[in-house]
């Protein structure tokens, strides 16, 4: 049930209690319960809404960052991760396998704000080796929306 | 319409085949002409998927054209489609064709319809079927010379066609009984035991059984049953099935008829006179559909199903009754506390409300009294309708 609650969230956030409740056959009071558990338990996370930021402002440039980091004795790579997470401007942080360890991905408002986070803060971290930033020319797809294209296409109002 | 007018009309008239002339002549083509007018209409008048095709299948025809499948296949279709049906058939429904003599690809359900009755009637021949049912069942009916013999259903049997009923209406000229269950436009499934009870009629009277189960699998919290896969009762159906729906692949055009192989055969001499073979590119996709799409039906399943109730029960509160549809993407709720006929309904609901939906009467008369309401769109769209409606059926009410 809950998996049903959080798939209907996660493709719409504005689905209220009352839809959620009719379209899983649950009682309102559950899914407000469940709901709200849910995000006490940090299974949601936030609220969010995907907007296509290229068409209104040019004032915004991503980066996508790989990082090679060695890792600490203890906590491995997550410490080092956890440091380089708390930077608002990193907008995404993953571990991967590869010929580097970090992949970050950046926002800045201008080339320069993104260079000066690479060598002012990220470069200073204890443990990074080396870093190598691809800035991004364009983007085709956010969080499994396409961006551009394909809102031309209509249905025939009537179809028997 | 002025004397002259009408002279000519019945100048044309003459011209016309007989037959054409007996189909119903389309009385919302008026209400589709209003529609096309109008900006800002809510449409619940859709009868498809709200998805575009998954894209590895249509990227399966793009890659098959930029390889050069551009000729004709095989009348029959690709064997390789051939074969993906039967091997589908059997692990949905456990029934065994034979993909080289028992299937035949088709241009949709449409004309897989269109091919059964012109490969099974005379003249005069009867074909009993449901009332209200898809628009294209009496029509085909007509075009291949035979009589089209209507069985009254009622939302106090859910849709569900009586085998009672239909025993009641065969004649010496009955040939063949056509059902399509999940059924357009009201979105009825029918029983297991209501189609073995249908099944025995057909025996008993020899009577062929044409089953469209174009929206077989989209049904929700039941499990459909494929007539074909009756004990006993192969040899008298000829089951029509397509991609359009379960595989939102409408505008491709493809399907298939599987039955016998002598009404195979036969329907093959029509198929091959008329079409040659379904079109190359839309095969292709229909391979890679029935190998890989299963994980695409059911996510699409899923999302009608959620949409299905909330529209149920928002048709409901509004003052518009509606039975719980099981099956496709309509449902199919009366209007009869506005007292008005369907038609009348449906057009001033577009005109005040920019609201579009299906006058039932479209669909025979046993429709007439309801309405048909795709929820195969946004649920945004499906919540605003519902809110104008209500305004609407409030005004309006008896």
């Amino acid at each position: 049930m809950l998996k049903d609650i959080l798939k209907i969230l996660e493709d719409d956030a504005r689905t209220n209690t009352k839809q959620i409740a009719t379209m899983t056959g649950t009682p309102v009071g559950e899914v407000t319960k469940l709901v709200k558990q849910a995000e006490k338990d940090r299974l949601i996370l936030k609220y969010k809404t995907i907007v296509n930021w290229d068409r209104i402002e040019d004032d915004q440039v991503w980066a996508i960052i790989e990082v090679k980091v060695t890792p600490e004795p203890e906590a491995g790579f997550d410490s080092i991760a956890g440091r380089i997470a708390q930077y608002g401007q990193v907008r995404s942080l993953y571990l991967a396998s590869g010929t580097y360890d970090l992949l970050l991905v950046v926002m800045g408002k201008s080339e320069r704000q993104v260079a000066d986070f690479v060598s002012q803060n990220l470069a200073h971290i204890e443990g990074v080796q080396g870093t190598v930033t691809h800035f991004v020319l364009k983007r085709y797809k956010m969080d499994g929306e396409i961006l551009e294209g394909g809102e031309g296409v209509k249905r025939q109002p009537v179809i028997l | 319409m002025s004397a002259g007018k009408i002279e000519e009309s019945r100048k044309h008239l003459k011209i016309l085949s007989e037959r054409v002339n007996r189909l119903s002549p389309s009385g919302i083509r008026k209400f589709f002409d209003l529609l096309a007018s109008l900006e800002g209409v809510i449409s619940l008048g859709v009868g498809e998927p709200d998805y575009a095709t998954p894209w590895h299948i249509s990227e399966a025809a793009v890659q098959s054209l930029e390889k050069g499948y551009t000729m004709y296949t095989s009348n029959s279709g690709m064997p390789e489609l051939r074969e993906e049906t039967a091997r589908y058939l059997k692990e949905k429904y456990n029934i065994k064709y034979e993909p080289f003599v028992e299937i035949l690809i088709t241009v949709g359900v449409s004309e897989a319809l269109d091919l059964a009755m012109r490969a099974i009637l005379n003249p005069g021949d009867e074909v009993i079927m449901p009332d209200p049912h898809y628009v294209a069942y009496d029509s085909c009916v007509i075009l291949a010379g035979g009589e089209p013999v209507m069985v009254p259903t009622s939302q106090k049997s859910n849709f569900e066609v009586d085998a009672g009923d239909i025993e009641a209406r065969i004649t010496d000229r009955t040939r063949a009984i056509l059902i399509g269950y999940p059924a357009n436009p009201t979105g009825a499934v029918m029983s297991r035991e209501k189609l073995l009870a249908i099944a025995a009629v057909a025996k008993r009277h020899n009577l062929m059984v044409v089953s469209d189960e174009i929206y077989a699998r989209l049904v929700y919290g039941v499990e459909h049953t494929c007539f074909a896969g009756l004990p006993g009762v192969k040899e008298n159906t000829i089951l029509l099935g397509g991609f359009s729906k379960a595989y939102a692949m409408t505008g491709w055009r493809i399907g298939y008829a599987v039955a016998p192989k002598e009404i195979i055969a036969a329907m093959t001499k029509i198929h091959q006179y008329t079409i040659m073979s379904a079109p190359t590119m839309a095969q292709v996709a229909a391979i890679e559909a029935l190998k890989t799409g299963e994980a695409d039906v059911v996510e699409m399943v899923e999302d009608y199903n959620r949409r299905r109730l909330i529209i149920v029960k928002g048709l409901n509160e509004i003052g518009m009754p509606c039975f719980e549809p099981k099956g496709a993407f309509y449902a199919f709720p009366s209007i009869v506390s506005t007292g008005m006929k369907s038609e009348e309904f449906s057009e001033k609901l577009l005109m005040e409300e920019k609201v579009a939906v299906v006058p039932g009467s479209a669909f025979g008369e046993c429709g007439e009294g309801y309405v048909r309401c795709c929820y195969a769109t946004s649920l945004a769209e499906i919540e605003e309708a519902l809110t104008r409606m209500k305004r609407f059926v409030h005004k309006y009410k008896k």
